[in-house]
């Protein structure tokens, strides 16, 4: 599927049938459900190459299963947006944030966040995207999106969520 | 009459004097009759009832540090869940009656097996002068005294000492009364302790203060996310996480000048530090290219050393008190499992071997056990189990309880426990407890913030 403008469309569908993606939750971000690929239809105000420019137009976070660093087709198409976007605004230096949910020891989770983080960056360099622009850091489960002690806030939470270098998430 | 005895202090911490009380007759006597001893290896064990009866003092000032001592003194040996405190409602005689010798019929009666006397005094030069004698009630001999001399402010220190000693006396092991627990505090959920910031969002400051949670203080302001402190076993120091400027890594903190500083240059992030039981080593884990393996760093020379290579997460050493083992956490077979090598990391064995899986092993400072962190069907659990991985029972349970760390006798174990979060953020309620080794008398530590993460100090020097 890399690098193939089709599997793109195929992920789409794939948002459908998987209930348990956290994707399928009210995500303001859109990440996932969009197809498009580039910051062409920015509304009004977002700045081309800026966070929200990558949080509204192309979608910042792909998801985890649990204990799991392994990155699924929705993720993948993610990536490539970011990877595209990353080329179209070849200024932009990005951190690549790893986090787990709450379901694990606070060590092996910082751990487990390095290693979602990673696994992020590494597609996204295989995709072209320089190394030398991409920073990694991990927060454990020490910085969850959902706050619920359930598997919806947890499936939120087990992400990779690439940021605009200095502007934080 | 008495024996100057000097204690070894730092400059920062303040000094103590002590004092031998002895009394001839007594101690010879002693030695006729059965000795008065609470056998703590036993499963479970009955408290033993004793008297602590408040400290006599001639002045208003004097009778109120005598009496504040005597309370301290009781909590904590009652917390212990070896002691039964017994109530001073029933009293006979009166501390004020007592001589130097008590009627001992009058504390039979009672049915208390040890008695605790003591007096509080300021002396010319303004320090404070505390004594107390401890009483087999039944052999009518004196197993313990001793006096202390100290700044007034110094009070709540003598009374664990006086603790320790009473603990040591009748149990025959070292106490643990004069230590502190380093710990992570934040914001709570009904708002108390605010200081949360975008880099912070928990507010998580480090924190110390007495193993019975009074003298709490912070030790950094909340700027950086902090985490997993860890007391060295042989200075005022504690090394920990710290996020400060985005960037995790791990550091030292000096407790008596507040001094902070990161250990080693590495190029990723480092986590998970502890010292090894002389003190001179720093083991961590380092993750690069999102991989996490284990290394030393020794602090006098400063050169680190790569102790694993694996592809699996490798984290959570742990030295074994001769500092030839190490004990870690690594998924190298897939889920989460307890490992032991040796100190220059070969002879790699699992020994975790039951269902789910098992984090964060930490080794007694007696060597015999290692305590751990264990996730089975979503429930979490603290346990032991042998350095062979023979004999694990599982002490705690509950939603979220993490972290283990012993009390430097080896005997009792603090964790903390996270409450369920609400979709809305409310709950999620985090404190610390502790456990005795028989899995009995577990107790909250109070705190005034949010808790978690924490490590006990060795006995305060």
């Amino acid at each position: 599927m890399r690098l193939n403008i089709l599997g793109v469309v195929a992920a789409v569908a794939l948002v459908a049938a998987c209930a348990t993606d956290p994707e399928m939750t009210s995500d303001t971000e859109g990440d996932g459900a969009s197809s498009e690929a580039s910051s062409s239809s920015a509304p009004a105000g977002i700045m081309p190459g800026s966070e929200a420019d990558l949080v509204v137009n192309v979608g910042a976070r792909v998801y985890f299963a649990f204990d799991r660093f392994d990155l699924n087709d929705i993720s993948r198409s993610t990536l490539e947006r970011q990877a595209a976007w990353l080329k179209a605004n070849p200024g932009v230096s990005v951190a690549l944030e790893g986090h787990a949910d709450e379901r694990g020891t606070r060590e092996y989770n910082l751990a487990l966040g390095e290693r979602r983080a990673n696994a992020a960056k590494d597609y996204l360099v295989a995709l072209g995207v320089s190394p030398d622009r991409i920073r990694t850091v991990s927060y454990g489960d020490e910085r969850p999106v959902a706050m619920g002690s359930n598997e919806t806030a947890w499936s939120q939470n087990r992400r990779a969520v690439t940021t605009v270098a200095g502007a934080g998430s | 009459m008495s024996l100057m005895n000097f204690m070894p202090t730092s400059m920062a911490r303040r000094a103590i004097h002590t004092c031998l009380l002895l009394l001839g007759l007594m101690m010879a006597a002693g030695t006729a009759n059965a000795e008065l001893k609470i056998d703590i290896t036993r499963g479970t064990v009955e408290p033993l009832p004793i008297a602590i009866t408040k400290f006599i003092g001639d002045t208003v000032d004097e009778a109120n540090y005598g009496k504040s001592i005597s309370d301290v003194i009781a909590q904590d040996l009652e917390r212990s869940g070896l002691f039964k405190p017994a109530d001073s409602r029933a009293f006979i005689q009166s501390a004020e009656a007592m001589s130097s010798v008590p009627r001992f019929g009058d504390w039979r009666v009672i049915d208390v097996q040890a008695l605790v006397q003591g007096r509080a005094e300021i002396v010319d030069d303004g320090r404070l002068r505390i004594e107390f004698r401890l009483w087999d009630v039944f052999a009518e001999t004196q197993m313990v005294g001793l006096a202390y001399f100290t700044v007034p402010d110094n009070w709540r220190r003598v009374a664990h000492i006086i603790a320790d000693s009473i603990y040591k006396r009748l149990t025959g092991e070292d106490g643990y009364f004069d230590t502190r627990v380093v710990f992570i505090a934040q914001q709570s959920g009904t708002g108390a302790c605010r200081g949360t910031t975008p880099m912070n969002p928990f507010g998580k400051r480090l924190a110390i203060m007495d193993q019975d949670g009074e003298n709490r203080r912070y030790l950094t302001d909340g700027s950086s996310l902090v985490l997993t402190p860890r007391f060295s076993p042989t200075l005022q120091e504690i090394t920990y996480m710290s996020y400060h400027g985005n960037v995790p890594r791990v550091y030292i903190f000096n407790i008596d000048t507040g001094h902070q500083e990161v250990v080693g240059d590495f190029p990723g992030m480092t986590f998970s530090p502890r010292f090894s039981y002389d003190g001179e080593t720093i083991i961590m884990s380092m993750a690069k290219d999102g991989n996490s393996d284990i290394y030393t760093l020794d602090l006098r020379t400063r050169e680190d050393k790569q102790l694993t290579t694996h592809s699996g997460i490798d984290t959570s050493p742990s030295f074994s008190p001769d500092g030839k083992f190490i004990a870690f956490n690594s998924d190298r077979g897939g889920a989460q499992q307890l490992y032991v090598m040796s100190a220059n990391g070969k002879n790699v064995r699992r020994i975790s071997h039951g269902k789910g899986r098992y984090a964060t092993p930490v080794w007694s400072p007696r060597g015999d056990l290692i305590a751990f962190t264990k996730l089975q069907s979503g429930r979490f659990f603290i346990g032991v189990m042998r350095p062979d991985g023979s004999g694990e029972r599982l002490l705690a349970e509950d939603f979220k309880i993490e972290a283990p760390t012993w009390a430097p006798n080896g005997r009792v174990l603090m964790y903390f426990r996270k409450d369920r979060t609400n979709d809305d953020g409310s709950g999620g309620r985090s404190r610390l407890f502790t456990i005795d080794l028989t899995g009995d008398n577990e107790r909250e530590v109070t705190t005034l913030c949010d808790a978690s993460d924490p490590a006990w100090s060795p006995l305060n020097p």
